[in-house]
């Protein structure tokens, strides 16, 4: 596939600052075309690095069989506890920008936008479109901050300047997205992968990872490891080796937080240490890698104040359009508050099992499953801590730590 | 073969006649909203409430019911 360029290890090899630096860093375009390109991001097994995981070569495909479809690359990250599309869009911009063209090419479209922060934009992807020639109009679109600007339908509403709110599906939006065209939502970093892939072949991608889970995923990992930051590693990476990565836990850990916000609470075991961060190594924990997000919770704090610290937070970004999300997560938030504080805690455990399951897939978006996921996780892997509630104490009270 | 009632979350608003019309699939939760009566909280119509399901479309105020053949 190449010339005399030596592949780069990776996308975190690709930093460049200019266009100049960025063609010396990974060498030329290539003209690959349509059909080539989707065989070629089939070949390789790239997926999804947004947080839903869809094999990426089908929605090029479904996408590029419709007329005048529009592209848009997903840099919104509205999640807090990541930061790795940001890291990506600020030092690798004209990989993600390649990525962009190769897809608008695939899929024949020639109005592709870039959606993310407002302060990413203008210190990375402007100056970027400056140092470029190419044939598409790229227009960015600043994202919200908000947790849910960057669900699909959330992004289409924003790129057509509406409210960044997600919208009732069905038809889907590679049926009908921005004014109705078939519309292509690929997150930032699945798109510097296509860049990639397109330069130097699905072999070469899949030299790193698993079968299960091949090339390399970029993960945000915070919370108590000695070197919060972002890192690249190989599929398959397990939740032992992501945390030796950022240099290991500062503190004694009690579990980890995986797939952000609405993620699953995992017990830091020695069997949770040897699952690859695959939907099926956590499926035994009902969590997923989603946009490679770890944290890292202290054996010293209490889980459940930290999942009712998330809920609050996620009960306050409900788009407040639909009514078992708007009236469920307050709700739930609430009940999971008084846990905390020990207020009627066996009732409170009750009602939070009951509305969880009630309020669970009803909704147009994910919020309302994500959230109800993350506090279902929470209960089951801080059950001691729920049993130290009923019994009036907590971890983070003096004199009443788990197992004194 | 099943056919499923589709809500538009983002219409209703829980006024609440859908269940009344078609207790065979929808019961409502704490605040007035559908919710499937079944543990799996899946919306299949069954053939013999299909007539049922079609009014609770006609008479839902918000336009927020539709069924999908599958």
């Amino acid at each position: 596939m190449t010339g005399l360029i030596t592949p780069v290890r990776g996308l975190l090899g690709a930093r460049a600052r200019t266009y100049r630096e960025h063609l010396d860093t990974v060498g030329p375009l290539p003209a690959v075309g349509a059909e080539q390109l989707v065989q070629l991001v089939a070949a390789a097994g790239l997926t999804g690095r947004g947080g839903a995981g869809f094999p990426s070569a089908r929605k090029l495909a479904a996408v590029g069989s419709r007329r005048s479809p529009v592209v848009v690359a997903n840099g919104a990250e509205g999640e807090p506890a990541s930061s790795k599309d940001r890291a990506l869009l600020i030092h690798t911009p004209h990989l993600v920008l390649d990525g962009l063209v190769l897809a608008a090419r695939a899929v024949g479209c020639r109005t592709a936008y870039v959606y993310a922060p407002e302060s990413v934009l203008d210190s990375s992807i402007r100056p970027a479109l400056t140092q470029r020639r190419d044939r598409l109009t790229i227009t960015p679109v600043p994202s919200a901050d908000t947790f849910i600007s960057g669900q699909e339908t959330a992004v289409v509403a924003a790129v057509q300047g509406l409210r960044p709110v997600p919208t009732s599906t069905p038809p889907p939006i590679y049926v009908k997205g921005v004014k109705g065209r078939a519309t292509l939502v690929h997150n930032v970093e699945t798109l510097a992968q296509v860049a990639l892939i397109a330069r130097y072949g699905a072999t070469w991608f899949r030299e790193r990872g698993t079968d299960d889970d091949p090339g390399t995923r970029l993960l945000t990992l915070s919370g108590a490891v000695a070197r919060p930051n972002v890192y690249e590693v190989a599929g398959g990476t397990t939740l032992g080796e992501a945390i030796s990565a950022a240099g290991g836990a500062l503190e004694p850990i009690q579990a980890v937080l995986v797939g952000g916000y609405h993620g699953g609470w995992v017990p830091w075991t020695a069997h949770a240490a040897q699952c690859p961060l695959t939907r099926t190594g956590l499926s035994a924990y009902e969590a997923h890698p989603g946009a490679g997000i770890l944290v890292a919770l202290p054996a010293r704090r209490c889980g459940l104040k930290a999942a009712a610290g998330l809920a609050t937070y996620l009960a306050g970004q409900n788009a407040g359009q639909c009514g078992p999300c708007r009236n469920g997560l307050p709700a739930l938030a609430g009940h999971l508050q008084d846990l905390v504080q020990r207020r009627s805690p066996a009732h409170n455990h009750e009602e939070i099992l009951r509305l969880v399951g009630t309020v669970d897939g009803r909704g147009a978006c994910h919020h309302p499953t994500g959230t109800t996921r993350m506090i279902r996780t929470a209960l089951r892997t801080f059950r001691n801590e729920v049993e130290l509630h009923v019994a009036g104490a907590c971890t983070e009270l003096q004199g009443s730590r788990k197992g004194a | 073969m099943g056919t499923t009632l589709l809500i538009d979350w983002t219409r209703c608003e829980g006024r609440g006649l859908c269940a009344e019309l078609l207790p065979e699939v929808l019961t409502t939760d704490d605040w007035g909203y559908p919710l499937s009566i079944r543990e799996d909280r899946s919306l299949e119509v069954p053939p013999r409430a299909r007539r049922y399901a079609e009014e609770a479309i006609r008479e839902c105020p918000r336009l927020a019911l539709r069924l999908l053949d599958s």
